[in-house]
């Protein structure tokens, strides 16, 4: 066990460093730095002050290091534009994408395990069809159209929530049913191929065998085996929500980190771009290390494989 | 990192279902519109007019056959806007496809193939691509290096392979323990031949599958680059750009953003049937 987290912490690490390499790579070679940051209208002199002021003059090599070297010790840089600190601008607005990943992940969470397990209970019949049908449509929703039906129907129609802000939960909750809506079918599916597989399985026939009612093999067999996969792939989803949330709460006005970096980018704010990317990099390679750690915990085959 | 794939090698079992029959009608009808889509469309989607801002579509009070789906904030007509969209989504989403599609399956097909040294590497590239938050870069490589349809396909093409890499490296790993790969190897094959000649066509009906997936995925993440202002820019008739440019006058004209919406959706549901009729035809235990 110990072979395997020391294996898996040894390649998150370098995933880690390669990611900060391909951050700061991408940034500096679609473009200039100095022309994004003057603008069209900085004449040439300006835009070499601003090359020489940012010590965008230097090689990359040792750019790249300078830059590594201070976020290893937490120090990401200032904003171009507020002169702020990137680190307080992201602490200050990271508490609420993480609640509105998780409230998300948590309502698909409540609608994907249910269906799931219904669909497969009810294999082929009308009933799968539906949930199946509910998932492909879910799926081909894009988020932030399902973000602006939300806003017209409950926030013009209905005028019940409202439709941008952080003031209270009530503004997470339009936001919460978007994202969720959007990674529920991809948990649902999981859950009803998981079912479907643990039912066909030898043990769920033995439980049957020696007399366990329907419930018992359901929900204390099957659906045990079955959550397996679905709490990892849940684990890694909550990574995409934290990096994908940028669309929706642009859409709802929701300070979170998504709307930062939006912003950032408009204004081509590279520290705080490059801060957010790296944070949610390593947020996904920290849970994908989680998921890895429980699966090998629970299951000899995958930590001795 | 769990870069496994579910995949499982059966000789295909052709058989016809009803997602290839209702998806592929829908992926066809949308090809059609998209190739006559100067003949079918009723106005010049470029052609504005201040006289005729935001007309209703036609089944509201005020609205006239003149512009079916009405018109839009800049006075174009609807419609035509929302048939030569059709061509931009279909493009986009194709190129990007095609793209990944390529990296996605040399990488995969290597890392399947050669294992050992290559497969770490390669399996190693992948992790990483995959923590790395696809839409933020893409944003953040449009702003700095231009927006504009070939950039947009490029910068989705050079996000969207993991999927290929990760389902074709499982494929492969399994199509090389097949006999016929050891016999092209005993006769003295080259690498290149066995790859070229075994192992691929044993593998297509995975790319195939992934790729139409991907090119649902990729229609939706170009949509979601128009709606953020950093994809295809203005006056194209993207749908992303027509949701993003009618967003302020939705609650008097909500057509202006549910139906390019609607259109969008049916593509990619459209798409996504075809990817599971033909997932279920090409590799029979591919269900899920």
């Amino acid at each position: 066990m110990i072979r395997y987290l020391a294996q898996k912490l040894v390649e998150a690490i370098l995933v880690c460093a390669f990611v900060s390499i391909a951050t700061f790579a991408l940034i500096h070679w679609t473009g200039d730095l100095a022309m994004s940051i003057g603008g069209t209208e900085a004449s040439r002199e300006e835009t070499e002050r601003i090359r020489r002021f940012y010590g965008l003059d230097r090689t990359l090599i040792a750019q790249y290091f300078d830059w590594a070297g201070r976020v290893l010790r937490g120090d990401f840089g200032n904003s171009f534009f507020s002169r702020e600190a990137v680190l307080t601008m992201v602490a200050h607005r990271l508490p609420n994408t993480i609640a509105l990943a998780l409230a998300s992940l948590t309502l698909a969470l409540l609608i994907a395990i249910p269906l799931g397990v219904v669909a497969a209970v009810r294999r082929g019949t009308w009933v799968d069809r539906a949930c199946l049908g509910v998932g492909v449509l879910g799926q081909a929703m894009p988020s932030y159209w399902s973000a602006l039906l939300l806003i017209l129907v409950f926030g013009v129609e209905l005028q019940l929530l409202p439709i941008s802000g952080t003031e209270s939960w009530r503004s997470f909750v339009l936001p919460t049913a978007a994202l969720g809506w959007f990674v529920m079918p991809l948990l649902m599916r999981l859950t009803r191929a998981g079912i479907i597989e643990a039912l066909a399985s030898d043990y769920i026939r033995t439980a049957r065998a020696k007399g366990l009612p329907r419930r018992a093999v359901l929900f204390k067999h099957a659906l045990r085996n079955a959550i397996l996969p679905v709490v990892s792939i849940a684990m890694v989803q909550l990574g995409f929500l934290l990096g994908g949330s940028i669309v929706i709460e642009s859409v709802f006005a929701l300070d979170g980190i998504g709307l930062l970096a939006w912003s950032a980018i408009q204004r081509s704010d590279f520290p705080v771009i490059q801060a957010i990317v790296l944070l949610v990099a390593f947020l996904f390679v920290m849970l994908n290390f989680l998921s890895d750690t429980v699966n090998g915990l629970l299951d000899p085959r995958i930590r001795h494989g | 990192m769990a870069i496994e794939a579910a995949v499982t090698l059966r000789p295909p079992r052709l058989r016809w279902n009803a997602g290839i029959a209702i998806g592929g009608g829908i992926v066809v009808f949308l090809l059609l519109v998209a190739i006559f889509a100067d003949w079918l469309a009723p106005h010049d989607p470029y052609a504005q007019s201040l006289v005729r801002r935001l007309r209703p579509p036609v089944w509201e009070p005020r609205g006239t056959w003149t512009h079916p789906l009405g018109t839009d904030p800049f006075g174009r007509d609807y419609l035509s806007r929302l048939i030569h969209g059709t061509r931009i989504s279909i493009a986009v989403g194709a190129g990007a496809a095609a793209i990944g599609g390529l990296i996605g399956a040399v990488l995969g097909i290597l890392a399947g193939f050669k294992g050992g040294y290559f497969d770490r590497v390669i399996s190693f590239v992948i992790s990483a691509r995959l923590a790395l938050p696809s839409l933020l870069i893409a944003l953040a490589v449009l702003q700095v290096g231009g927006s504009g349809l070939a950039i947009v396909i490029a910068v989705l093409g050079f996000t969207h392979w993991d999927r290929f890499a990760v389902v074709l490296r499982t494929a492969t790993q399994q199509v090389r323990r097949q006999d016929y790969v050891t016999r092209a190897r005993a006769i003295g094959c080259s690498d290149l031949r066995i790859v070229t000649r075994e192992v691929f066509p044993n593998v297509a009906g995975h790319f195939v599958v992934v790729f139409t997936f991907e090119v649902a995925q990729t229609i939706i993440a170009a949509a979601a680059l128009s709606f953020l202002g950093l994809g295809i820019q203005a006056p194209e008739p993207s749908w992303g750009l027509m949701m993003a440019e009618g967003r302020n006058w939705m609650t008097t004209n909500p057509g202006l953003i549910t139906i390019a919406g609607l259109a969008l959706m049916i593509t990619v549901l459209a798409v996504n049937l075809l990817g599971d009729g033909l997932r279920d035809m090409l590799t029979p235990e591919g269900r899920a």
